[in-house]
């Protein structure tokens, strides 16, 4: 069976800079991966790259053995991969109901519908209530976004790559800037994604990566520089002396 | 009631006919009746009006800024012109129809250098359009009557039915029905799945495209119609007034849209209708305090309006009738309309 998502030879430059370096991935299906660094590794560089914002110099991406090097950022998310922003990315206008009932649109194929207005096809109706109530923002539902508190922001955030049907889902750095009381509500959404969708995540915060993940990429200087189970990477002296160098040069 | 049927109830939410905007609608067929020897300044503004619902679309749904709009409003015009002149379309619902369709070809083939540019490089390549065809309009003027226009439009009755009269009565129902029908699709279109797509995208372009929605597509779409309703706009200005003159592309029909649609508030389609009402109004006011200086006046406006507007530029306007409706039913806002972020 193909992995969810693979990269061969990934590369990327930005003029005279190697921000990856031939990188090649392989995400299991159903697995829990995590995508770790020191800053400046170029997490951020291969998220977009997997999504499409940026195009690689050379090197493949496949989804589920399909080839998707070369598709707009659109397309890649109606094939099953979805992703959540470090910095939420929302519609600050519009409300948890446009903001949802636009991505279960866009997926149902009923996005480019320019006579029926938004809310009156129930199938797009249940998903939307569906999505509200697992995510606890039905009491906000009508609020513009730009006004939520920002737990619920972030909430919305990873509702709203949920409400693509992703099988593929990439989280960048989920929990970042919640405060500590809605942290749990974050972490138990997390938790709860379904077995069936494949989640890479990148993150800072190592408490997280070793509770959820049970496969770690060390990416460092755009390269990959082990892989492994966490128990293993732990335990890893080439990782420690990259996170312990990080530490005594902050 | 179900989770479900709510979610409808809420999603629809501005799709629902509010008082105001019933009112907003007797109150334009009204003055039609209490004006009339006002046809043809109403007719005016009737056109204006659909010449800024256009320029909302884009501007106020979208966020494609434009400097180069008339370009639309010219093609309406002159095309109207020619086949009326020529005798090729004689009935002029049909030729009214043919002539946004010729804007909106125009508006599809240019809407891909306008949409992959930021704000910077629309401004300049919608103008450039523009200008590029005024240039065109003058140099072949054996087809368009070159800088004198087209003389001697004489145009036929409606349906052969409804003849132009010299009050502009026919003219002005007329317009403001094409204006109706027009704002009724506008209005359709805003509220579905499409419309809040673009509304999504003006927000963040980055995430409109994570949630798979088409962003090159979607703006293309928007940009051709909203060519349509200019062109409509110009060839109402055709039909109305039997001329069709270089100036229909000129830069001051441009600018002055964007002053029209920044007066009345964008992002909530009754901004262009209001602000041509108020525009035309000021324009009147001034040029009989001061005949040679009204431009100053209109100038300060704009200026007091930035000033004040900030932020909340796009709905000043409702501002007056949203506080009073506040304190007198302690409801939400007349028409509601998105809060963040300017145009």
């Amino acid at each position: 069976m193909a992995a969810a998502l693979e990269t061969i030879g990934l590369e990327k430059h930005f003029g005279g800079l190697r921000v990856t370096r031939e990188l090649s991935l392989k995400i299991a299906r159903g697995a829990r991966h995590a995508l770790i660094g020191p800053n400046g590794a170029g997490k951020t560089t291969v998220i977009n790259l997997l999504t499409g914002v940026l195009r690689p110099n050379g090197g493949r991406i496949l989804l589920e053995g399909h080839e998707i090097t070369n598709l707009p950022v659109h397309k890649r998310v109606l094939r099953g991969l979805s992703r959540t922003f470090q910095i939420n990315q929302l519609y600050a206008d519009l409300t948890p109901v446009e903001t949802i009932g636009l991505a279960v649109s866009e997926r149902l194929g009923r996005g480019g519908d320019w006579w029926r207005a938004m809310g009156s096809r129930d199938e797009v109706n249940a998903e939307i209530a569906e999505t509200l109530s697992r995510f606890h923002l039905l009491d906000v539902m009508n609020e513009p976004t730009a006004t939520l508190p920002y737990g619920k922001q972030r909430l919305l955030e990873i509702a709203v790559a949920i409400a693509a049907r992703p099988r593929v889902l990439l989280l960048d750095e989920p929990a970042a800037g919640v405060p500590e009381s809605e942290r749990h509500d974050i972490l138990a959404v997390v938790a709860a994604l379904p077995r069936d969708v494949t989640v890479l995540l990148i993150e800072h915060d190592m408490d997280l990566v070793f509770s959820f993940a049970d496969r770690i990429s060390v990416l460092v200087n755009g390269a990959l520089l082990t892989e492994g189970p966490p128990e293993q990477v732990a335990k890893d002296p080439q990782v420690k002396a990259v996170y312990l160098g990080e530490a005594t040069n902050a | 009631m179900t989770a479900q049927a709510d979610i409808g109830f809420h999603a629809r939410r501005h799709a629902r006919w509010h008082a105001g905007e019933i009112a907003f609608w007797l109150l334009a067929l009204a003055c039609a009746f209490a004006f009339p020897s006002r046809y043809l300044i109403m007719t005016e503004i009737v056109r204006l009006g659909l010449f800024a619902l256009s320029i909302d679309l884009i501007l106020g749904y979208a966020g494609i800024v434009s400097l180069g709009h008339a370009a639309f409003f010219g093609i309406g015009a002159y095309s109207a012109g020619l086949l009326a002149l020529h005798g090729i379309i004689n009935e002029p619902l049909l030729a009214l129809i043919v002539a946004g369709l010729g804007a909106a070809v125009l508006g599809f083939a240019t809407s891909f250098l306008v949409i992959r540019g930021v704000d910077l490089t629309r401004l300049m390549v919608t103008l450039g359009i523009a200008l590029l065809l005024e240039a065109l309009a003058e140099r072949y003027s054996d087809i368009t009557g070159g800088t004198d226009g087209l003389q001697g439009i004489e145009m036929q009755p409606i349906l052969g039915l409804f003849a132009f009269d010299m009050f502009g009565r026919t003219g002005f129902f007329y317009s403001l029905a094409a204006l109706f029908l027009l704002f009724l699709l506008a209005r359709r279109v805003v509220h579905s799945p499409f419309g809040l797509s673009l509304r999504a995208i003006k927000n963040n372009p980055l995430r409109a495209a994570a949630i798979g929605i088409p962003v090159h597509k979607r703006l293309i779409a928007i940009y051709t119609l909203a060519a349509f309703y200019a062109g409509i706009a110009g060839a109402l200005f055709t039909q109305t007034t039997a001329l069709a003159s270089l100036d229909v592309f000129a830069f001051e029909r441009s600018a002055d849209l964007l002053l029209v649609l920044i007066i009345g508030g964008t992002g909530y389609l009754y901004g262009g209708l209001i602000g041509a009402v108020v525009f035309r109004m000021l324009q009147e006011l001034f040029s009989i305090i001061t005949p040679q200086y009204w431009q100053f006046w209109i100038g300060l406006v704009l200026v007091v309006i930035v000033m004040v507007g900030r932020g909340r530029l796009h709905r000043w306007v409702l501002w007056a009738p949203n506080w009073l409706i506040a304190r007198l039913g302690g409801r939400k806002a007349a028409v509601a309309v998105p809060e963040t972020e300017g145009p």
